[in-house]
This record gives C-alpha cells, structure tokens and sequence, in this order.
C-alpha cells in the first residue's frame, strides 16, 4: 500500500498512515476531536478543527504525526514580535506572557 | 529539590488545608491530606485569581495528597499546583479515596502549563520519584486530566517510570461518571467554549485594559469631548465583556471579523447621533464626525477580540497567525483614518 503523508493547507498537521499501528493515543488525547480509528487504523477526520496544541503528536508512539505546535494567542505573539522573542508561550514563564487572557 | 523544604514547611502543610494539623513526619512521610470540601477561603482564592489579584499566588504545594482514606491500591490523580485546578479536582471526587499527585507548574493550569512543557514527562517522572509513590500504592496507573496531555508522551512516562498514564475526562466534572466504568465518552473527551467558561474570563480581559482605557478616555473627554470618551470606553467594554458573550453568535469564523462587526454595532449609534443629533451643523462636518466614531471605534473592539484568541479553546496558531497578518494592518489603517478625522472635525469646529 502506497500510503502517503496526509495534511491540511489550513494548518501543520500531518499524519503518515503507514505508521499507525491503531493504539488509539490521538484519538484520545485529541479535543477537537480530529482522529477516529475504523478499528484497524487512525483516520483524519476532522484535521480542520486542529488547534496544534501537540498532544497527538506527544503521545504518538509512532512518530506517525507531526504537528507545529504552539498558542494560538494572539496577544502572545504580538508580545514575541515586540521583545523579540522567537517562540511566543503562554505558561509559567512570567516574561512568555503579555496577556491578560491566554493563561487563565 | 524540595524533599528537605517540604519537612520543614510542615504544620503549614500550603494551599487550602492550612488549617489542617501536621502529623509526625516519619508517620505520614512526605503524604499530605486533603479534603473534597470548597471552604470560604478557597472560593474567595478562586474569585481573586479569577480577577487576577496577584496572578503567581494561587498555588498549591507540589506532592503527593491523601484525599479520603485511600489505600495501596487507590487510584493515583495527577493535577497542577494551581488552587483553581487542584480545588476542581479534589471537587470532582467527592467521596473518593485516592491520591492526588501534584505537579509543580507554577502556579499555571494544566492545559497552559501543558503546553509549555511544565505540566510535563519530566516534571511527571521526577515528582512520581520524590514523592516515593511507587512504594505508597501497589499498582502502576496514573489517572491524567486530557488536557495534560500535550505536555505529556504517556509511553515515555511508562519507559522512565513504569507507570501508565490513563488520560481520563477533559473536566474533572467528569471523573465519577468516569471511574465507574474507565471509559472517556467522546463528549468527555471534546473541549467546549460554553457561555459559562466565556463569560468567567470576562474579569481577566476587563483588569487588563483598564487602565489604558480609563487613559483614553480622559484624553478623548479633554480633546474631543465627553462623548468621545464614552465612545472609547463602550469600544473597549464590546471587546472584553459583549466580545466572549456573543462570540458563538456573531457572524463569520475569525475573531478579527468578528470584532469588527461588533464594533461596528456599538459605534453606529455615535455615528448617528454625530449625523443626526445636529441638523444645523454642516453636512459634511457632521459626516466627517460620524466616519471618525465608525472608523476610530470599531478597530478597537476588532483588536481586543482578536487578542482574545489566546483564551479561547480553538483557535490554532496558524490560523491565528493567518489572520494577525490579514487584519492587523486593516485595523491600524482605518484606527488611523479615524484619528486623522478626529482632528478634521476637532479642528474645524476650533475654526469655525
């Protein structure tokens, strides 16, 4: 089978089929809900809704995904642009975040 | 690091059980207890961090809790050091007798701290060998909250430490129903944004633009006038508080859009009260005026709303990034026009 890389144009997801061996990690640390096993191998269901938060990736025993992840936060990446920072990061690292919003 | 500090801080034991009496430490080694009870002091701690009083403060001491009266062969919950997070938690179980082992994320939630890689493998396996976990229950599971997960490569857990993570339910809410069975439903698994959540981040957004809003607003009311100043503080109130209630409902998918349109709404009324409200000033006066509250306001609550991304449940960086590139330009050039016909009309009412 002649399986190749699935992605998206909307965003870094990327998902290689022929490394899947169907342990159900994405699925269940997705929440968005992008992946579902057919019960013999993961499918992309829903790769739109990806926020790149990297938990797919992370748990992946795999390597069958990768994923650019980081904070869809705007005002992080304002805040990188500004200071000069490469990475914007929401999370204990006081300095990483300029918002208000983006840690709770 | 922290194994002699922790003896020595007993009796104050940290976080919400302050006032629980220490035992001898050789009797409890390093366990502390805690309860499923929200006290006054924990709901006041939950309404100060919720307005952002002293952000950093709201932590819990990282180990490991007794909850209940748990034995070896009790569940083990893995949180952070976040009262807010661990309060959820401890909740949740309500009539549990287990452990809860936490993390130390700074005193950041666990999806935050996740991401940063503070809720983490290593933070996980290190504070699994400090707290000598493994000899104070006899199984190798660890119920994780999902969200954890993006910090967290549960087979590398197992390798280091030997013990499985089992992500349970995005919301602790979830847990009884959970444990009952050790099944995550998709739903449990799926993270919302539901008006509730939306609107608890209102006080957040609002502590961080009062100040320069309260600023624009004393300039605008000594040049421009005082309904100008309110204009600035209605824009400013549309993006933070109308913003995260209507955010579902308002339409087109991107935040930026999104603000713009409502922005555009509240700063119609300015526009036609300026176009309107004087029928003896001259025309064109009086539609410079209105274009300068269209294009001056609605910016505004579009960049607040955009800013918003950050907090919301679903934007991507990507996407985020797409759309910083697409509409922070527009909204600097029409913020721009609306500055520039401020003056016009300033300036023309000074002449004439």
């Amino acid at each position: 089978m002649a399986a190749e890389i699935i992605r998206t144009n909307v965003n870094t997801l990327e998902y290689d089929p022929a490394l899947c061996i169907n342990c159900g990690m994405c699925v269940a640390v997705c929440p968005h809900a992008v992946f579902a096993s057919n019960g013999r191998a993961v499918q992309l269901v829903r790769a739109d809704a990806c926020m790149e938060c990297g938990a797919c990736q992370q748990n992946c025993p795999t390597g069958a995904i990768a994923v650019d992840s980081g904070v869809g936060c705007a005002a992080a990446m304002i805040y990188a642009a500004l200071t000069g920072k490469k990475e914007p990061t929401c999370g204990p690292d006081p300095e990483g975040c300029s918002s208000s919003s983006c840690c709770g | 690091m922290d194994q002699e500090e922790r003896k020595q801080s007993c009796g104050c034991c940290g976080g919400p059980v302050a006032e629980e009496t220490c035992k001898p430490a050789a009797e409890l080694s390093s366990i502390h207890t805690t309860t499923s009870t929200i006290t006054r002091t924990d709901r006041w701690d939950h309404f100060l961090a919720r307005w952002r009083y002293k952000r950093n403060d709201h932590r819990v001491e990282p180990g490991l809790y007794a909850l209940g009266d748990p034995t070896p062969d009790s569940p083990v919950f893995v949180t952070a050091n976040y009262t807010l997070s661990f309060d959820a938690l401890r909740s949740a179980l309500a009539g549990v007798d287990g452990y809860i082992l936490v993390l130390n994320t700074y005193g950041i939630n666990v999806w935050c701290a996740a991401g940063k890689g503070a809720f983490g493998t290593d933070e996980l396996v290190s504070r699994i060998e400090a707290t000598g976990l493994g000899e104070v229950v006899s199984h190798r599971r660890l119920i994780l909250p999902q969200l954890g997960a993006t910090g967290v490569a549960a087979h590398e857990v197992k390798k280091r430490s030997g013990f499985k993570v089992e992500y349970g339910p995005v919301r602790a809410a979830d847990l009884p129903e959970y444990l009952k069975t050790h099944r995550v439903t998709p739903e449990m698994r799926r993270v919302r944004f539901p008006l509730r959540d939306r609107v608890v981040l209102i006080p957040v957004e609002l502590v961080g633009v009062l100040l320069p809003m309260l600023l624009a607003a004393v300039v605008l009311f000594l040049i421009v006038g005082p309904l100008a100043a309110v204009g600035a503080v209605t824009a400013v109130l549309a993006g933070v508080v109308l913003f995260p209630i209507l955010l579902p409902w308002l339409p087109t998918r991107q935040f930026s859009t999104k603000g713009f349109i409502l922005g555009g709404l509240v700063a119609l009324p300015f526009a036609l009260g300026a176009l309107l409200g004087k029928p003896d000033g001259a025309l064109w006066l009086r539609i410079v005026e209105a274009l300068a509250y269209l294009l001056g306001l609605s910016p505004v609550t579009a960049f607040l709303a955009l800013n918003f991304t950050g907090a919301s449940t679903f934007t991507s960086k990507s996407g985020v990034r797409r759309e910083m590139f697409a509409y922070i330009p527009v909204m600097a050039w029409t913020f721009g026009a609306g500055i520039v016909l401020t003056v016009v009309f300033r300036l023309a009412r000074l002449l004439g």
